[in-house]
């Protein structure tokens, strides 16, 4: 029933041979029969049934199609998605920049077999080989979402958008007369020390950083300097989407890193918030339907990956969580809820001044001696602890 | 060995497996108590003991700093990374933060239980156990994320200061170094009052208990022989108390040196020992500093818990 590519027979194969030889060698070349049922690691509010809201669903309708029953197992962090990945069990995982590398690492998950997936093309030609779930021309996986960290800021307090990111990382007085000390935020994530770097990159170009993720020891000590001057003016750094939507309603905060998830939720709660990307451009989240190297259920694992790009989860689901989809045609051809000016509010225009998360590696390709992603957790917790 | 022999000439053997194994342990009442306590022996040494043995070596490997994967080779670098002033700090904060809950829990809690244990009698004693018990009965995220909203900047505390024009003291408190911030609900002081509300009810009870067993002739004799009401508290009531406090210190101080969620809802960002094993498991992968993290409060509570032995907090037990 299935059959399977040997080594020698594809190219392709054999290029992924020399990194994983086992897992391109298992890469599917027919998608057969389904197996009944397909699971999947999530993001919280990714795979939906129209249990939360009848309005969105991008599920029953593939079940009815496929007769394979989605199963779905919802992670917080992209920490958890290895986790789990790791323990095993599950078919596929939409994986963010920053575990998407560390799973190919890991050989947890298997090369994609693009043929199979006939809406392939509709992908976006900026998201087909990008770096997070291409290595040496493999595919592993299919790009899922994308949306940028926005800079989400009070209008009642800001006349007009702020241009930089400034009003979080320096002492400043804001158009409203007062100090923007105690009433900015930011990201609780290691990650965010990449915005830092984002920053100096606009704002001290005698670092030579060349990507926000590639610091070498004097960028590095750079970056943290900026947070810790960031951290006198920081109260608290969130965490949890719900408590920093809390804290711009009760806490009195006017402006922080976000994701236009909170913008439009604030919005909707009818509070003077908007959100913008400032010149120095922004980071920003692309995650990918990944395929775990021993997932039980291959079968509709593929069929799910065509489903999550020739359907109305594209359109539906970008305006659920405000993200961008994956296939530009969502926004326009009425598959879903999405508008090309929603598509556009929640940043497709903005894809070139995005710094996708990625994983930070000693082994970088930018210069040989890179701060690895470790240390930025310990000296995040540095920063943080006013150190 | 004769009761066995005689016992097996006068019942015949049954026929049967189960039957015969029943027998069997009848013959050997060794036997019997030995398979009563294995399984909850295979529990504990296994899951529980064997949880800790296992949590206790990952602690004594480290992780490669170039590549970020463990090395499973002894060693105590990982021990010595504790020792780093921002995981240094990490550990004081969260000892301060818990010795500081405990004594203030305990202030508070004796008066209660002195009045639920001395004085409320029927109905009131009911209304005392429902007033302590009900807050347990609700959700634990809710009750912290509703004291978020109590002590935000904008929330009814800040209001209630407001309308008393006291707003003034407010912030006279919350510009104080350290233990302020810009407000309640972004402070040590906040998070220390949610920890205090969370754990109170598990410092009164014990304490209650304790002063029930006291009997009242004792504190009378005291009165009659001339002792102050002062000196009647210090050296009859409260050492007769003591291993009450003790037993609810033992709740209130280990609860609060574990907890990693208050401190991520209420407090400014600034790590305490259970979100310090959270991101280092998670986030960094770094699970033997996760490790050695999780051993700093097991330390710190084998110590406690031998002092609070020393003190009696098990004697009534």
């Amino acid at each position: 029933m299935k059959q399977f590519f040997k080594a020698c027979v594809s190219g392709l194969a054999l290029t992924a041979a020399t990194t994983l030889p086992l897992q391109a060698a298992d890469m599917l070349s027919e998608v057969g029969a389904g197996e009944g049922s397909v699971s999947i690691v999530a993001w919280p509010g990714y795979i939906e049934r129209g249990e939360t809201d009848p309005a969105f669903d991008w599920v029953t309708k593939f079940e009815e199609a496929t007769s394979c029953k989605v199963e779905i197992k919802t992670a917080n962090t992209s920490d958890e998605m290895v986790a789990l990945m790791n323990e095993g069990g599950f078919d596929l995982v939409t994986a963010s920049g920053d575990a998407s590398l560390r799973l190919i690492a890991g050989g947890r998950v298997q090369p994609v077999n693009i043929d199979l997936i006939p809406s392939w093309s509709r992908v976006d030609d900026r998201l087909k080989d990008a770096p997070w779930h291409t290595v040496k021309g493999t595919h592993y996986g299919t790009p899922f979402m994308w949306g940028p960290n926005v800079l989400m800021y009070n209008t009642e307090v800001f006349g007009e958008a702020p241009k930089s990111w400034n009003v979080v990382f320096e002492e400043m007085t804001l158009p409203d007369g007062e100090s923007n000390k105690g009433r900015v935020q930011a990201y609780d994530g290691p990650i965010y020390i990449a915005d830092a770097a984002m920053y100096l990159m606009a704002h001290k170009p005698e670092l030579g950083i060349t990507s926000p993720y590639e610091l070498n020891e004097d960028q590095y000590a750079a970056a943290l300097d900026l947070l810790r001057t960031q951290r006198t003016l920081v109260s608290r750094y969130w965490h949890d989407a719900f408590i920093q939507i809390d804290d711009f309603k009760n806490e009195g905060m006017v402006a922080s890193s976000s994701w236009p998830f909170m913008v439009n939720l604030l919005k909707a709660d009818g509070l003077p918030i908007a959100s913008v990307i400032p010149q120095e451009g922004a980071t920003g989240w692309a995650d990918t339907l990944m395929l775990h190297s021993e997932a039980a259920h291959p079968n509709c694992a593929y069929m799910f990956m065509e489903h999550s790009l020739n359907s109305n989860l594209q359109s539906d689901l970008s305006v659920w969580f405000g993200a961008v989809p994956s296939v530009p045609e969502a926004c326009t051809d009425g598959s879903g809820m999405q508008t090309a000016a929603g598509c556009s509010e929640n940043g497709l225009d903005d894809f070139d001044k995005i710094k996708f998360w990625q994983t930070p590696v000693s082994n970088c390709d930018g210069q040989d001696n890179c701060v690895p992603y470790y240390r930025w957790v310990s000296d995040y917790i540095g920063v943080i602890g006013g150190r | 060995m004769s009761d066995l022999s005689s016992n097996a000439a006068l019942f015949a053997p049954r026929s049967g497996p189960l039957a015969r194994a029943v027998d069997w342990i009848i013959r050997h009442p060794r036997m019997f108590v030995f398979l009563l306590v294995l399984p909850i022996t295979l529990w504990l040494g296994i899951v529980y003991i064997g949880a800790l043995i296992a949590l206790l070596i990952q602690s004594f490997f480290s992780i490669d700093e170039f590549s970020g994967v463990v090395v499973h080779e002894f060693t105590l670098k990982t021990y010595g990374e504790l020792l780093r002033p921002y995981n240094l700090d990490i550990i004081l904060r969260t000892v301060a933060m818990a010795a500081s809950v405990t004594i203030a829990a305990a202030i508070l809690a004796f008066p209660i239980a002195y009045f639920a244990a001395r004085y409320a009698k029927g109905k009131w004693k009911a209304l005392f156990y429902v007033g302590v018990m009900l807050p347990l009965w609700s959700s634990y995220l809710v009750k912290v994320y509703a004291w978020k909203l109590v002590l935000a900047k904008e929330g009814i505390l800040n209001w209630i200061f407001a309308k008393l024009h006291l707003t003034w003291l407010l912030e006279g408190v919350l510009s104080l170094p350290v233990i302020g911030g810009n407000s309640l609900s972004v402070s040590y002081i906040g998070t220390f009052l949610v920890f205090l509300y969370i754990w109170l009810p598990y410092m009164i009870i014990p304490v209650q208990a304790a002063l029930e067993r006291v009997s009242k002739d004792l504190t009378e004799a005291a009165s009659d022989l001339g002792a102050t009401p002062r000196q009647n508290f210090r050296m009859v009531l409260l050492p007769l108390a003591l291993p009450g406090v003790v037993a609810g210190s033992i709740f209130t101080f280990s609860l609060t040196l574990g907890d990693y969620i208050v401190p991520q809802i209420v407090g400014n960002s600034r790590l305490f020992i259970g979100q310090a094993v959270y991101t280092q498991q998670g986030t960094a992968g770094n699970i033997p500093l996760a490790a050695a993290f999780t051993v700093v409060p097991i330390v710190i509570m084998g110590i406690y818990l031998w002092g609070a032995r020393k003190m009696g907090a098990f004697d009534a037990l």
